[in-house]
């Protein structure tokens, strides 16, 4: 465990009785204290507004045990090549607080136990770890490879400092044939293999189904084919040229995570942006989440063959991107966001326009959801497809409309609230049947809420500059952001080297949760039912491959 | 069911129409018009050549996404791609050309490589995006193999981050008019 002097606090006794009233994060650093883990809260934490509790390696495991008790919902995990030794951080939430938990390991002896038996959500994260750092996770339930396909060796650690960048000059990439997929035995069980290259127009990826006749006993997803290098290649970045990078994680959340990484390295600078800043953002963030859900509305609709609403919804989501391109000079809105600030504004007169075709828009949905409601045929293929229970969706700590749809209630701009969300009021839609039609209607209500968030963004920007100058954070500075995108909350942590570049870049897009919720939602339905159960989540392959 | 209807000839047809290529084009033609006289010209082609059908398989080597989005938009109402003549196929084996948005990563260098070998010969390649045009934002590294061209033999490549849906038919339009 590393000194930190005075300001660290040493964690002690746990009286049950005595708690009640505390906040969880006193109560969990209390419960740590008296299981007798070796962990200490810093203070003042590196990671403003996020609490950091550096850990013993050893009892990374019985932590996550504790805060699972407590119930903290777990977020994400990520290493780092520090040099002199690899960190390892774990990040929880409860109530709107974030947490940061830190375990420090000696680069030839990483090992560390795993967090995964206490949080379903940790399995495919450690195992990205451990592909890419070589850090090994004891006791992990499946210590199988995940994004290393046959790019690099076992033994190779892409995300080490020593490796370089453009890795070895290979002639020729083999295919990864011979990963072990589960297997089901049996009479009338067969397998279907589909992927990497789907027949639609579609990111790659490849599922194993075990079906008998047409009904699916069990999904296996294998992921990681769009990995390219993402955390290896944004260091040595500066900041303009991480956000562009961030941009492009995930080409329909550009916005959001351009977002998360401006504001994580604004975090880590201690830069404050302007408020007229804060709302376009939102604003940019608003229309990327209308446009995305009127597309999902519509390939909802495609996916059980309802020509019909595919075209509608289409024909909006044009509209709005057409709008994306007159006002803002990009049809995603990709590169509006930069450090300290976007290259944006909205005059008066363009307001105008967006009021009006949020008007627009509004009276559309009124007619077509009319319709679409009256329609049984759609009723007959979306209710009870795909059910997410919300025990499930809670274990996971699904996120976004998945979670929202079977009971998880979260959303960061509510919960967490940033500028300019802290400004609004936020309404969630929660519902708790979990099915497709759970989730079409869910992200019907988030485009309604988006809608209104629009005209009031609109109605009250205040005036003010659309950048602020940057200054070269210190050396080792770090920030951790948490924004809601379209798909849910997406977490950005980064960390400066000396020279203003990035020494570490971790986006945690939405996708990296939720897409374990498809595997359990699958089981049960019909084969021919997925495209409509996997769109009905639409996780990005982007997103989670990096 | 008559409101479907009546919101069905409401909307009325908004794809632009295919007329008569005039015999000057403007520079200052609106972004429809625009549209219509690509497509005008890609159909005369496509006609001539493919004898009325353009088949093509998009294969997504490694993109963030933001290409297929784009490709997506070529068969929305307004740009219609289908009345061409062009539509997307579910297999290779039915394509003429392949749509490939890069960077190709190393994971699905086996897959695209097999990808074009299933792919009956005469075929065409356009690497879409600026990833597939040169590598892009993400370049050549220990997980990707850069551009399309390195793995794949390229025929033309449409840049753009992502290209709009109309630089995309005007790509496809410059490729089938040099066949």
């Amino acid at each position: 465990m590393r000194d930190n002097g005075d300001e660290t606090t040493t964690i002690r006794t746990f009286h049950p009785e005595s708690v009640d009233h505390l906040a969880p994060f006193d109560r969990l650093c209390l419960r740590l204290g008296s299981e007798e883990i070796q962990a200490r809260s810093i203070k003042p934490s590196s990671l403003p507004p996020a609490r950091l509790i550096e850990i013993e390696a050893a009892d990374w495991g019985k932590a996550a045990s504790i805060a699972q008790a407590e119930g903290w919902r777990w977020a994400g995990v990520f290493a780092e090549d520090r040099g002199a030794d690899l960190t390892v951080n774990a990040c929880l939430e409860r109530q709107g607080v974030y947490l940061m938990f830190r375990a420090y390991l000696a680069p030839e002896k990483a090992n560390l136990p795993s967090q995964a038996p206490y949080y379903w959500a940790a399995d495919r994260s450690e195992r990205h770890i451990q592909d890419l750092f070589g850090i090994r996770f004891e006791d992990h339930p499946d210590p199988r490879r995940w994004i290393r396909h046959q790019a690099w060796g076992e033994h190779s650690h892409p995300l080490r400092k020593d490796f370089r960048a453009d890795g070895q000059a290979i002639e020729e990439t083999p295919p990864d044939h011979d990963y072990p997929f589960l297997k089901a035995h049996g009479a009338s069980v067969y397998e279907i293999p589909v992927g990497p290259v789907h027949a639609g127009i579609i990111e790659p990826g490849h599922f194993r189904f075990q079906a008998v006749g047409e009904t699916v006993l069990h999904l296996e997803e294998r992921l990681g084919y769009v990995h390219k290098g993402i955390e290896k290649i944004a260091e040595g970045r500066d900041p303009l040229g991480l956000a562009r990078l961030a941009g492009r994680v995930s080409g329909d959340t550009t916005v959001g995570h351009a977002w998360a990484a401006c504001m994580a390295m604004e975090r880590a600078g201690g830069i404050e942006i302007p408020l007229r800043t804060a709302y376009l953002r939102g604003l940019l963030a608003e229309r990327e989440r209308v446009i995305n859900h009127l597309w999902d509305l519509g390939s909802l609709c495609n996916d059980v063959g309802f020509a019909f609403g595919y075209y509608q919804f289409g024909r909006l989501r044009e509209q709005w991107l057409r709008e994306n391109q007159a006002e803002f000079g990009h049809r995603l809105l990709m590169d509006r966001i930069v450090p300290g600030g976007v290259t944006i504004d909205v005059p008066p007169e363009a307001a105008e326009r967006m009021r009006h075709s949020v008007a627009i828009l509004r009276r559309e949905l009124d007619e077509l959801l009319t319709i679409l409601d009256a329609n049984s045929s759609l009723e007959d293929r979306f209710l009870g497809a795909g059910c997410l229970s919300p025990e499930l969706a809670s274990a996971l700590g699904a996120l976004g409309f998945v979670g929202r749809a079977s009971g998880q209630s979260f959303d960061a701009r509510r919960d967490a609230p940033y500028s300019p969300y802290d400004r609004l009021q936020v309404r969630v839609p929660v519902e708790s049947q979990g099915d497709v039609a759970s989730r079409f209607w869910t992200r019907y209500k988030e485009l309604r809420i988006s809608l209104r968030l629009i005209r009031e963004m609109l109605d009250g920007m205040p005036e003010g500059e659309l950048s602020v100058p940057w200054y070269t954070p210190a050396e080792g500075a770090e920030g951790l952001a948490a924004v809601e995108g379209w798909r849910g909350e997406i977490l950005c942590f980064v960390r400066f080297r000396a020279d203003n570049k990035i020494c570490r870049y971790w986006p945690r897009d939405p996708s990296v949760i939720n897409w374990p919720a498809l595997e359990k939602l699958m089981i049960g339905n019909i084969v021919p039912d997925f495209p409509v159960c996997n769109k009905s989540v639409n996780g990005s392959y982007s997103g989670h491959d990096l | 069911m008559l409101r479907l209807y009546g919101k069905i000839f409401k909307t009325g047809s908004l794809t632009e129409r295919v007329s008569p290529l005039p015999k000057t084009i403007s520079d200052t033609v609106m972004k429809d018009e625009a549209v219509k006289q690509a497509g005008h010209r890609l159909k005369t082609i496509v006609d001539k050549r493919f004898r009325g059908s353009l088949a093509i398989r998009e294969v997504d080597a490694g993109s963030c996404n933001a290409c297929e989005l784009e490709i997506h938009a070529l068969n929305n109402v307004y740009y219609n791609i289908e009345r061409f003549g062009v539509h997307f196929v579910a297999s290779p084996r039915h394509a003429d050309i392949l749509m490939v948005t890069g960077p190709v990563s190393r994971h699905m260098e086996a897959a695209l490589r097999r990808t074009y070998d299933a792919t009956p010969a005469p075929k065409w390649v356009i690497a879409v995006g600026d990833c597939g045009a040169c590598g892009g934002e993400f370049g050549v590294s220990y997980a990707s193999c850069g551009a399309v061209a390195n793995v794949i033999p390229v025929d033309l490549a449409i840049p753009g981050c992502p290209p709009a849906p109309l630089a995309l038919i005007q790509g496809l339009l410059s490729l089938c008019g040099r066949l």
